[in-house]
């Protein structure tokens, strides 16, 4: 008897703990839970819309492509997702490459324009960027900009260019670099990146960076300047666009993925929130939204502001095989992470 | 009261005592285990990984960068924070600073701003200001108060007559305070200065916005890599041995020595010494301190409030966060206060070795970065304890683990003011000894335990790192939606978060305020 607080109170707190530790996603029958490494703000206007039409309530946990991608291959079998989007398409190589995504159903494969989704047909593009130097109009003249991106390597270049090295943005453009040139010309770019770049943790900071005079040019995608520009046009006021086209490696277009996870309890779900993702209500999102992203369906306009898709000369990369693991590796050893 | 407790153990029949202390021992032991988890995961992780893996990892350029940038930070921020510390303390205390009283609540008030907002103000108003200087500017800002408080409760505390005695035996004015009073303020000095040591390695959103790296802000980046690949252990690792650093620095300057009156007698109230002509110089220390560490804030804040308009106040965004916050906040503190109650009682009714031991493991286990907290229990949650994973119970852990002393702290004083006698006089009256403890202790100690939840809340509140590692699936607090609006540099819709932060931060701020009055008995 002398215990019997202590031991009330014991079992009180190890009942509220065991209470409290029921996993948060609640199984409802027509629900969907979408581990979300896009823009957040585009994926919440996809999820209300597609809620809307059909009644399938939508839990979304943000966060990085990679950090995502490895979340799941650690959850396996286990994890509570049942759709995963990206920015890039190393994630989906990654979680892919793992065997869990569950093929995609043809008819949503079929919407999209060919070579945005990968040959084995296990995730399918939603969406798509360029790689772009924004760089600082008052200072660098057109016949000053680099010709290709592997130029921000040379010593002329030394403290003069930032980029995000820690986001997964720049590095599906290693990925890229990667795959055309191989991994000694890329560990040589690297490293004279270590030596001439300021990294900056994000790319929206970056170009204000470029746009308050700090460094000429930053290596990020294009819509960054778009969405400012659209809201108050506060930090691109200085800023230029500059596509290097010609299937520089700095021409690469990226492909933002999604994928149906093979341990989904909500596979139909989840194959019809895709679907209508890359059909015509999810790419007019894209077309009229904020998010000034391509847009990849079949006939599908991408926003007026945009160079158009085809005009940009982008190299032909296939989006299975870019491989992250690597990619991290090399920049560890070069000192950027 | 401490003696009478004292007494009544020696001389209470033997086996009175094992049955309810053994089951309250338990559940201390158990609490410490799981505090230390982080810790003893992160160990693990190095054993395992291997001496050449490690080796590689640990000893590159990219680490010495982030061991230079963090010597750096702590080197410089500390000192500033010190000499800043003891001269607000002293003018709000020992002088007659006009408005010392008002100043002393403002010396406070800037840990009601969240180091990452301070951060946001300051390049909100600079946006140029970044690297070492701008750690620095920041932190000083942001933590300086962690070293007035407890260096304001040791000014009170002093018993002037030392003082007098030095004077009389010869000694100037500044030599007496040099070697009379600067050597009793060591205690609150070190103590105060590996809190904000302790903050400087664990803090992530003040440095990553300002573009300066420091462990966390490299952990966080290969998390967001490769969620919890070896490159962050042991990054971890090294982390973790800095502040085991930090720590024994502070245990071997603390000394033995103790500072206290002998005797009979209450120290008298210490003489307020004259500014004179120096009054309005001696303002400008706060003036400025206060126009720093709240005027910039405010301003920029100020500033994209009305730049947002009304529209940033979306009542289903904002008000869902808020109300997500509130609910976390205050399951985190009620349990981290619960997980508290056994240890305080038994540091205050049966202080023994063991007790004492096991509160040095909360300690260490909570000056753990929130980043290793997270990265370790995310890790032991999927790989061994997939029911937990992502759960409330994880977060609300690694909260308990961060914040426990916080509680322990309001907690063990409140109740060493309850006489054990009435707890006795309960007990002869015929209640078990755990039914007595509940009707009379630990009634008499609620304000404690408010206390207690109410300053491990504020806590949990502006924490960003291990809140963001581990929230569960559609779970979004303010300082997760302000870190996320801010990254994609969208200022003026952060600023709501911002605002609500600070908000329900002040009044424990000034609950703090108030506590450190009570200790010093007034």
């Amino acid at each position: 008897m002398k215990t019997s607080f202590t031991l009330a109170a014991g079992v009180a707190l190890a009942v509220s703990v065991l209470a409290l530790s029921s996993p948060a996603s609640a199984q409802v029958k027509d629900s969907l839970t979408i581990y979300n490494a896009q823009h957040e703000g585009l994926t919440k206007e996809w999820a209300q819309a597609f809620t809307e039409e059909t009644g399938i309530v939508v839990t979304i946990r943000q966060g990085g492509d990679l950090e995502i991608a490895n979340q799941i291959v650690q959850e396996g079998a286990n994890s509570p997702a049942d759709v995963f989007l990206t920015e890039n398409s190393p994630a989906m190589a990654l979680v892919d490459g793992k065997g869990l995504f569950a093929p995609i159903d043809k008819a949503t494969l079929d919407q999209v324009l060919p070579g945005f989704h990968p040959a084995n047909g296990n995730w399918v593009g939603i969406a798509a960027r360029s790689t772009v130097f924004a760089y600082d109009k008052t200072k660098l003249t057109e016949d000053k900009l680099p010709k290709s991106m592997l130029d921000l390597a040379k010593p002329e270049w030394k403290g003069r260019w930032t980029a995000s090295p820690s986001g997964a943005d720049f590095q599906a453009i290693v990925g890229a670099l990667l795959q055309l040139k191989g991994e000694e010309a890329t560990a040589a770019w690297l490293k004279g990146m270590k030596e001439n770049a300021t990294p900056i943790r994000g790319n929206s900071t970056a170009m204000k960076a470029v746009n308050a005079g700090q460094f000429e040019g930053a290596l990020i995608y294009h819509y960054y300047y778009f969405g400012d520009v659209a809201k108050t046009g506060e930090n691109t006021k200085n800023v230029g666009m500059h596509y290097f086209k010609n299937q520089d490696p700095g021409a690469f277009v990226s492909i933002s993925g999604g994928g149906v996870l093979a341990s989904s309890k909500h596979k139909e779900q989840a194959q019809a929130f895709l679907k209508w993702v890359t059909g015509k209500g999810g790419q007019k999102v894209l077309r009229d939204g904020t998010s000034f992203e391509y847009a990849v369906g079949k006939g599908e306009a991408s926003n007026k502001m945009l160079t158009p898709i085809a005009d940009l000369q982008a190299p032909k990369v296939e989006p299975s095989t870019l491989n992250n693991a690597k990619v991290t590796d090399m920049m560890t050893a070069a000192g950027l992470l | 009261m401490t003696s009478i407790t004292d007494t009544r153990i020696s001389i209470a029949p033997r086996h009175r005592l094992p049955a309810a202390s053994f089951w309250t021992l338990t559940i201390a032991v158990v609490v410490a285990l799981l505090a230390l988890l982080p810790l003893g995961f992160v160990l693990w992780a190095a054993a395992v990984t291997g001496w050449e893996m490690a080796s590689q990892l640990i000893f590159r350029s990219r680490v010495g960068e982030l061991l230079a940038n963090t010597v750096l930070l702590v080197v410089f921020t500390i000192p500033i924070c010190a000499v800043l510390g003891v001269s607000l303390a002293w003018l709000t205390e020992r002088s007659d600073l006009p408005g010392a009283r008002f100043w002393s609540w403002l010396c406070v008030t800037p840990l009601a701003v969240p180091a990452f907002v301070h951060s946001y103000a300051w390049i909100g108003q600079w946006p140029g200001f970044n690297g070492l200087p701008a750690g620095v500017a920041i932190s000083v800002v942001a933590y300086f108060p962690f070293l007035y408080l407890p260096l304001s409760a040791a000014f009170r505390l002093l018993d002037p007559a030392l003082e007098d005695q030095a004077a009389s035996l010869g000694l100037a004015p500044f030599a007496v305070f040099r070697r009379v009073v600067l050597p009793q303020l060591r205690l609150a000095l070190c103590g105060g200065a590996l809190l904000v040591g302790l903050h400087l390695l664990a803090e992530y959103g003040l440095f990553a916005m300002i573009r300066f790296d420091t462990f966390t802000t490299a952990i966080i980046d290969q998390f967001q890599s490769t969620y919890n690949g070896v490159a962050a252990y042991m990054l971890a690792l090294v982390l973790v041995l800095c502040c085991f650093v930090l720590l024994g620095l502070e245990a071997s300057l603390r000394g033995r020595s103790r500072y206290a009156r002998l005797g009979s007698g209450v120290a008298r109230r210490p003489k307020v010494a004259r500014l004179g002509k120096w009054k309005y110089a001696a303002l400008l220390v706060p003036a400025v301190t206060a126009a720093f560490a709240l005027g910039i804030p405010v301003l920029t804040l100020g500033r994209w409030l009305i730049a947002g308009g009304a529209g940033v106040w979306r009542i289903d965004e904002v008000g869902l966060t808020l109300w997500q916050t509130l609910v976390i906040c205050l399951i985190g503190g009620i349990a981290t206060t619960a997980a508290a109650v056994p240890i305080a009682w038994l540091s205050v009714r049966r202080p023994t070795r063991a007790s004492r031991f096991l509160e040095g493991c909360y300690y260490l286990a909570s000056s753990m970065p929130g980043v290793v907290v997270a990265l370790a229990l995310v890790t032991i949650t999927v790989r061994a304890m997939l029911p937990l994973y992502q759960s409330v119970a994880t977060i609300v852990l690694a909260y308990v683990v961060m914040f426990l002393p916080r509680a322990l702290v309001s907690l063990r004083a409140s109740i060493a003011q309850v006489p054990v006698e009435i707890e006795q006089a309960a007990a002869s009256l015929g209640r078990s000894p755990g039914n007595a403890l509940l009707a009379t202790t630990i009634r008499l100690a609620a304000p404690g335990a408010a206390a207690g939840v109410a300053l491990s809340s504020l806590g949990i509140m502006n924490e960003l790192t291990a809140t963001q590692m581990l929230a569960p699936n559609g779970t979004r607090t303010l300082a997760m939606a302000f870190w996320a609006l801010t990254g994609e540099i969208d200022y003026a819709g952060a600023a709501p978060y911002a605002v609500l932060m600070v908000a329900f931060s002040l009044p424990l701020t000034f609950l703090l305020h108030h506590q450190s009055k009570k200790i010093a008995g007034r």
